[in-house]
């Protein structure tokens, strides 16, 4: 992969998240003899991707697939149990917290939901100032209005509500107003985690709009966490589907949506309602999704896929890269099985 | 008059510290037998409010001001409190939104089950045990008696909300009043949820009204649609036709905003400035007129009626 286009690399990433609790939890009887036992959720398992300058790369999944455990590994919010993460070449995951503060100036996160996500008791201005302080420690109060001024105008917040609290703004403009806590230190690259998905369809087009507007107007790298397929194809450069912590394709958002290659993936997408269209025809999946507690031997979708077969049960399939660029972990692909 | 289903004019108010305000604003439709409605709109657009209000759910604050429901020729709106329980849960019943807080977590499937039962049909409990495990099939639950057994928390999600769907089977109910009830799910899981309700309603002639924000999911199961803003019905027919050809500028909106209807990947979505009013202080005239690009002065003073547009109704002065 060409490197001088890359971002922020992710490689191997591995989180798991002990879930045992104390000591008395852990215990358990064997053949009459006590023992410990650990009990790990296994959210992310050996993910690798590339974040490409400029791209808008969506990880789209249903819940429990670790797309959002992902998002906080890149964003150094959780130390990942094992794999890299580099942004522009420097390996970032394991630096102390001050090691980490000039790239967090770089890195902005939005999460979903804006009701939890502003501190109900600072005015917007206190939540805008703050990190423009905190990172600029010899900046100006008349440097400091101009930039949040010039901020909540770009987002079509009106700069007058500016000693308002965020409970006296509607769920939409909240939503506005973290994108301008997330915009005001001129990020290269910003995580959104379901940006959207809390707010209604009228609002979510308005936010949908600015986010674009303003990738386009700063060139920022987004990696964007969501489950709504529909909204994944309109602002994607780049899709990548995960399953049970692992990545089962990667394609270009027109590839991926045009020509599916993953099991999982045909059957997700066959599951979204279209509007004006009147019958789904939906594929169905086996079963449910498995915890990621005990994780399936093999490929973790073989349970629920049409297609599996004894190799998919013991051998975990590996990322590959088919010839229009998409790369897909899949036995069945690789082996042709599956016609498109 | 042979509806199955009749609400007229119905107007719902709660009353508050500084006066009433209205939640729905004198909405009129109907229901035949086997029919599959959709009441779409936004947050506070006094879509549960009306699916609640058909069953009488409506408590304190809030209560029916005005406006007749018949149901099967009988007035219910009239109905005391203990003549309506005959009918709620029992004749029509209800699915809510979130299959985790719907079922009570200390009892079993099995007990929460035979109950309906045992209390609308005065059933013994080995004959309620019966139906509840042929209910199970009919929703495609996985063996069916380990389930009865089972406590919620034992259960997916998905499977949650089709244990609550053969609940609302139970009594052979003539509707079921679905309260968004795949939001809590994700998409595969939808569908198959979707899929269930359209399959159960034809198969056993039951209506269905479908309470969603969800434009894809309304368009996919029901025949007709209800748009709601602000407390009223502004758009109201087939759901092909209203879908295609949108004639108030609200339900364009609400179609175009959504990606990968009109708009092309990477272009701007068409977006509805503004947001949805608050109930306290309504627009004069057409509600959407502060946020609608056809408005004119006839707008912000006279509220427009629902008129015959295209083989649909819609409330708008301009269309």
């Amino acid at each position: 992969m060409n490197t001088k286009n890359t971002l922020v690399s992710i490689n191997n990433i591995v989180k798991h998240f002990d879930i045992s609790g104390g000591m008395l939890d852990q215990l358990q009887f064997k053949n009459f003899k006590p023992q410990l036992k650990k009990t790990t959720v296994k959210a992310v398992n050996n993910v690798s991707l590339e974040i490409r300058k400029g791209e808008t790369l969506s990880v789209v999944g249903e819940s429990g697939c670790g797309k959002s455990t992902l998002a906080r590994v890149v964003m150094g919010l959780y130390p990942p149990n094992s794999g890299k993460i580099l942004y522009n070449g420097a390996r970032i995951d394991n630096l102390t917290h001050k090691q980490m503060l000039p790239f967090r100036k770089k890195m902005q996160m939005i999460f979903q939901d804006p009701y939890a996500s502003l501190n109900p008791r600072k005015t917007v201005q206190q939540t805008l100032e703050e990190p423009l302080r905190f990172h600029n420690p010899k900046i100006s109060n008349k440097d400091i209005q101009k930039k949040v001024e010039r901020v909540m105008e770009q987002v079509g917040v009106d700069p007058l509500w500016i000693k308002r609290y965020p409970h006296e703004f509607s769920g939409g403009q909240r939503q506005r107003i973290s994108i301008a806590r997330g915009l005001i230190l001129d990020p290269e690259f910003i995580v959104a985690d379901e940006p959207v998905s809390a707010l209604d369809v009228s609002i979510q087009a308005q936010i949908l709009n600015l986010l674009m507007k303003a990738g386009r107007e700063r060139q920022l790298t987004y990696l964007f966490i969501t489950h709504d397929l529909s909204v994944v194809r309109h602002i994607s450069t780049r899709v990548a589907v995960m399953y049970l912590g692992t990545l089962c394709e990667l394609a270009k958002a027109r590839d991926l949506f045009d020509t599916p290659q993953h099991p999982y993936t045909k059957a997700l997408l066959s599951a979204i309602p279209v509007v004006g269209e009147n019958q789904a025809k939906h594929i169905k999946l086996k079963g449910e999704v498995p915890t990621p507690v005990n994780l399936p031997a093999g490929c973790v979708f073989h349970a629920r896929c049409v297609y599996a077969d004894d190799r998919c049960t013991n051998q975990v399939p590996e990322l590959r890269t088919l010839d229009n660029g998409t790369c897909v972990a899949c036995h069945a692909v690789e082996e042709n099985q599956i016609s498109v | 008059m042979s509806h199955l289903l009749n609400v007229e004019d119905l107007e719902v108010k709660f009353a508050l510290r500084f006066g009433d305000i209205t939640a729905i604003d004198g909405i009129s439709f109907s229901l035949d037998k086997g029919e599959k409605l959709g009441l779409v709109g936004e947050s506070g657009a006094g879509k549960s409010v009306t699916g609640f209000s058909i069953i009488n759910l409506i408590s304190k604050p809030g209560f029916i001001s005005k406006g007749r429901i018949t149901f099967e020729g009988n007035e219910i709106s009239a109905y005391s409190d203990s003549k309506m329980r005959q009918i709620r849960g029992d004749r029509i019943s209800m699915i809510f939104q979130d299959p985790m807080m719907t079922l009570n977590p200390v009892f079993t499937i099995g007990m929460q089950m035979t109950e309906v039962l045992m209390a609308h049909r005065k059933m013994s409990k080995g004959q309620a045990r019966k139906i509840a495990l042929e209910k199970l099939k009919k929703v495609y639950i996985p063996s069916p008696e380990k389930r009865l057994a089972q406590y919620p928390h034992e259960l997916s999600g998905g499977m949650r909300q089709r244990i609550i769907i053969a609940i609302s089977l139970l009594t052979d109910p003539a509707i079921i009043i679905a309260d968004e009830p795949t939001t809590a799910l994700d998409v595969t899981i939808q569908a198959e949820i979707m899929d269930l309700l359209q399959e159960l309603c034809e198969s056993d002639n039951m209506a269905l009204i479908l309470i969603t924000h969800d434009l894809g999911v309304v368009s996919q199961v029901t025949e007709k649609i209800a748009v709601m803003y602000a407390g009223k019905i502004i758009e109201y027919g087939p759901t092909d036709q209203i879908v295609k050809h949108p004639v108030h500028p609200y339900t364009e909106g609400l179609i175009k905003s959504i990606p990968g209807t009109v708009i092309k990947p990477g272009e701007d979505l068409v977006q509805i400035p503004g947001m949805m009013p608050t109930l306290t202080n309504i627009p004069q005239g057409c509600a959407f007129n502060p946020r609608c690009y056809l408005k004119e002065d006839i707008c912000t003073t006279a509220t427009p009626e629902l008129k015959q547009k295209n083989g649909a109704m819609a409330a708008c002065h301009m269309k």
